[in-house]
Formats: structure tokens, C-alpha cells, sequence
């Protein structure tokens, strides 16, 4: 089959729309997430996803209208450890990241197990998206690049020192609190582009490879999401002729291109 | 009656039950520049912390400018340069340009922009200690000396009234250090900036400063420099020679050949 019937197909629109849409998400939030040494708490917020989503299958209900709040309060929750238990924040992601693994496996024991369902949440299945989830990545997306824009000096002010920013009257509370929910949120919608188990890496790398290549803040942000947007279409598009898994393969190309990077950086930059 | 820049009342500060800061009171009026000195774990840092609303005291009151600290909003009045950044990795990408300009955020309401003209303000800082060069190099590729450099534009780029420096000298070679004293003198005198100034320096910090603040966890001193060189605490704490080395390295008459710069 060829590249332009599969592009025909509403499936595959959704898919590469959305896709690209949670990518660039998913990369601007990773971005800060990464600086600030905060890469893990879409693993732990992943994890929290993975119990609301048992929850709303024990429910019979969407899982995105349960998982979206409940994801939100363990965000809360994490900021709130660190902030006020004074945990460090990798204890505090594993606090809420255990905790939801646990809920998750209790809540599918008493539906009667694991089914088919669930996996497909696991591991992704972004060929199933439907119009209702396009159209929210897309507000949400918008929606958080409207925020980076309005408040992106005072979020690099915090990523760099946050006493200094606090003590310059930024009102670091605020948009903590803003950037955790913001990021609960792309964590649940990032489920079904590459699965819970692979969420974080959608966070991650194309932060990280684009921290080999820029140069500036605002360079960091573009070379992410190009990064994260390229590896998107490209899964999406390898997995289907080559018959493989789409969240896997979105993973291993983001893997390639931190090689990339890397080895950019090595060989040209040093 | 002018009001006073700081007031510190009865303060203490207690950290996994044992206390860091105990009873501490002093005030700072406009245009006085404090050295605040003390041992290793003293409370210096946590006391500016507290002054700052970084940390809450358990007991105790700051104002600054006359207001409450909870319900002061006067902080583009206040430059600010920390011990140590916490996040500051070598691939930290922001450039020496974005890092100063934070130093602006505070004058600017919503939504925050940098225009040309904050960028012309920060190049003109950046002129001033030397690193205009590097104002497009990632604060990450810099050695220490440069990072603190920046990080002082950073703290005085906003003209702030009152200036709170911990440990700014640390990562500087001697020549920079004279120099960045030399600046400081010249805000507080020319422009009535009030500076406190922690620093282990004691010997040359003595130099500049109008009144010295030695804590250790309480008030052990608070007064003119000439009043420290003559008090029985810090002959207490120094002993008598050091104090008199101290207290006279910026005599002109007495020659130092030797650790010019080493009273830490």
C-alpha cells in the first residue's frame, strides 16, 4: 500500500493530528521538566494514570473523564509532598507513582483482571483515537502554548534559580501549580499516542536531544518539538508499514534521534 | 521620619527541632552597607532566606520598607544574588543575555516582555563587569568566575535599593574581587543603595562596609567597624592578633606582603 491511501484514511489523520499535537506538548512541558530534574514525574503521573484508567473501566465510564481529575489531584499531590513534607521530588513521584500502580492492579483484580482494554492503555493505540480526543489535544496543546508564551519568563526564571524568581515577586506557587496540571493533563492524553508504560519517554527525549544541539533557551524549545513531532509522524508511519507497534516504535526512533544528538554534539560541537 | 529599609524583630528559626536562628533583632536604614559575617552554619543564609520570604520563620517579624514581609510587594526595590543555583547544570541553555534579563522580571507587569531597550540596559551591565563579550554564550559553557559575574549583573541589572549578596565574591580572582567591591562602594555612595553582604572575607570586607552584623545562630555583634576592632566578643571569637590583622589590613601604613586576600 502506498503512502498517499494510507494518509487517506480518517484513522491515520486522527493519529498523525493528534500525535503531533501531544508531541509538541509533551516536548515544551519536557523541556522545563527536564532542567528543573523533574524528567521522572511522567512516570509517576503515568503510573497514577494507569489506576484511574482501572478505575474507570471497574466504572464502565470514559477513561479520560476519570483519569484527566484524578491524574490532576496525584499532581497536586506530588507538588504538595515536595512543597510542604519536604520530600525530594523523585521520593514524591515514587509516593504517587507506586501508589497508582498498586491502585491500578487492586482495582483490575477486583474487575476480574487484566483484559484487552487496559493493554491497549499499557502499550498505546493511537490508531483508535477518536474525533472527541483530536480536538482535545489540539485545545490543550494551544491552550499550553498560550500559557508557555504568556508566562515564559517568569517559568525560565524559575527553571534557572526559583529563590531568585521567587524573591524577584514572581508568584512561584502559581505557576507551579499551572505547570503540574498542565502536565497531568499531557500525561493523560499522551496514554493513547505511545501508552502509559512509554508516556515519560515523550517527556524525556526530545527534551534531552534537543539540550545536545541548542544553544538557547527558546532554540531548546523549537529543536524539541520538531524532534518530538518528527518521531511522531514517522512512528506512526514506519509501524504501519513495517507492522510494528506504534508506541514502541515512536520511542526507539525518539532513542535514534538522542543518539543523534549526542553524537552531533561530540563529533561537530566539541 | 525616613523608614527603615529592614527591621528584624525577635526573630528564631528552627529546623528539625534544633534552632538555627535564635533571637535575632537588628534594623537597616538607607545607605548603610553591612557586612554579615559568621562561622560555617551560623544562620547567615538562613536568615537571608527569611528576610526574603524564602523561608518561614517560626517566630518573629521582617519588614522590609516598612512592610510586612507576607504584604510587601516592593521587590523590583530588592537585588538579590543567591549562595549557589541549585539547577545550574553545564548544559543549562539559557544565554548570559536571558540569565541578566531576569534580573528586569520584577519592574514588569503582565504579560512580562523584554524589550530592546531592557536588552540595551542589560548589555550596558554586562559592559560594566567585563563580560559583554559573552552576553550570546549559555551560562552553562562559563567557568565560575564569569557564571558569578553574570549572576551579579543579574542581581544589581534593575537598580535595585536594596541589595542582598550571598557570597558573591567566592568564585572571583582577586583583580575581579577589588573591582566588584569597588562597583558596590560606588552604588552605596553614589546612588545610597543599601547593601548587606555576606562573605567570609572578613579582613577586607571591613574595608567598605559602614557597620559589620556577626551572627553566630544569635546577634554576637551588630555596629560600626571601628566598634567590631574594638569589641571584647570578637577578641573573644578572633582572638587579639587575628582581630588586630583583621582590623588593620586596610591600614595604608602596614604592608601585607602575603595572603592579600586570604582572611576566609
Amino acid at each position: 500500500m502506498e503512502l498517499t491511501e494510507f494518509l487517506q484514511y480518517g484513522f491515520i489523520q486522527r493519529a498523525l493530528i493528534a500525535g503531533s499535537f501531544i508531541g509538541i506538548l509533551c516536548s515544551i512541558l519536557g523541556v522545563f521538566l527536564v532542567l528543573r530534574r523533574f524528567s521522572l514525574i511522567g512516570d509517576g503521573l503515568a503510573h497514577a494514570t494507569f489506576g484511574s484508567v482501572a478505575l474507570a473501566m471497574l466504572m464502565k465510564m470514559s477513561p479520560l473523564y476519570i483519569s484527566i481529575p484524578l491524574v490532576m489531584i496525584c499532581s497536586l499531590g506530588i507538588l504538595k509532598l515536595t512543597e510542604k513534607a519536604r520530600l525530594y521530588g523523585d521520593a514524591a513521584i515514587g509516593v504517587v507513582s507506586s501508589l497508582g500502580i498498586a491502585g491500578g492492579v487492586m482495582l483490575a483484580s477486583i474487575a476480574g483482571g487484566f483484559n484487552v482494554d487496559l493493554f491497549s492503555y499499557l502499550f498505546g493505540s493511537i490508531l483508535s483515537i477518536s474525533k472527541a480526543e483530536v480536538i482535545i489535544s489540539i485545545v490543550l496543546s494551544v491552550l499550553v502554548i498560550l500559557i508557555i508564551t504568556f508566562y515564559y519568563h517568569e517559568l525560565l526564571s524559575i527553571t534557572f534559580d526559583e529563590d531568585s524568581a521567587k524573591a524577584s515577586g514572581i508568584n512561584t506557587k502559581l505557576i507551579n501549580t499551572l505547570f503540574i496540571l498542565l502536565t497531568a493533563v499531557t500525561v493523560v492524553l499522551s496514554m493513547k499516542v505511545v501508552g502509559i508504560m512509554l508516556i515519560s519517554a515523550l517527556l524525556i527525549f526530545p527534551a534531552v536531544t534537543a539540550l545536545q544541539i541548542a544553544k538557547s533557551f527558546k532554540a531548546m524549545m523549537i529543536v524539541a518539538s520538531l524532534s518530538a513531532v518528527t518521531s511522531v509522524v514517522t512512528g506512526i508511519i514506519l509501524s504501519l508499514f513495517l507492522d510494528l507497534p506504534t508506541g514502541a516504535t515512536i520511542v526507539i526512533i525518539n532513542f535514534i534521534f538522542f543518539i543523534s544528538g549526542l553524537l552531533y554534539k561530540r563529533v561537530i560541537k566539541e | 521620619m525616613p523608614v527603615d529599609v529592614l527591621n528584624v524583630e525577635n526573630l528564631f528559626f528552627r529546623y528539625n527541632s534544633s534552632d538555627v536562628l535564635s533571637d535575632i533583632s537588628f534594623s537597616v536604614k538607607a545607605g548603610d552597607y553591612i557586612g554579615l559575617v559568621g562561622p560555617n552554619g551560623s544562620g547567615k543564609t538562613t536568615l537571608i532566606k527569611i528576610i526574603l520570604g524564602l523561608l518561614k520563620p517560626f517566630s518573629g517579624h521582617v519588614k522590609l520598607f516598612g512592610d510586612h514581609i507576607n504584604a510587601f510587594s516592593g521587590w523590583d526595590r530588592i537585588g538579590y544574588l543567591p549562595q549557589k543555583i541549585p539547577a545550574l547544570n553545564p548544559r543549562f541553555p539559557a544565554t548570559v543575555r536571558e540569565i541578566v534579563a531576569m534580573g528586569l522580571l520584577s519592574k514588569k507587569g503582565f504579560p512580562k516582555h523584554i524589550t530592546k531597550a531592557d536588552t540595551a540596559t542589560v548589555d550596558t551591565i554586562l559592559s560594566l563587569l567585563d563580560i559583554r563579550d559573552l552576553k550570546h554564550k549559555p551560562i552553562g559553557e562559563l567557568s565560575g568566575g564569569q557564571q558569578q559575574r553574570v549572576l551579579v549583573a543579574r542581581a544589581i541589572v534593575n537598580n535595585p535599593e536594596f541589595l542582598i549578596l550571598d557570597e558573591p565574591t567566592d568564585a572571583l580572582d582577586p583583580e575581579m574581587r577589588d573591582r566588584f567591591f569597588l562597583l558596590l562602594e560606588e552604588l552605596n555612595r553614589k546612588k545610597n543603595v543599601t547593601i548587606v553582604i555576606i562573605t567570609h572575607d572578613v579582613g577586607n570586607i571591613g574595608r567598605y562596609t559602614s557597620k559589620m552584623l556577626y551572627i553566630d545562630k544569635k546577634v554576637v555583634f551588630y555596629g560600626s567597624f571601628d566598634d567590631f576592632c574594638k569589641s571584647d566578643e570578637i577578641t573573644h571569637i578572633f582572638g587579639a592578633f587575628a582581630q588586630h590583622i583583621i582590623c588593620h589590613r586596610h591600614d595604608p601604613n602596614l604592608n601585607f606582603s602575603s595572603g592579600e586576600h586570604g582572611a576566609d
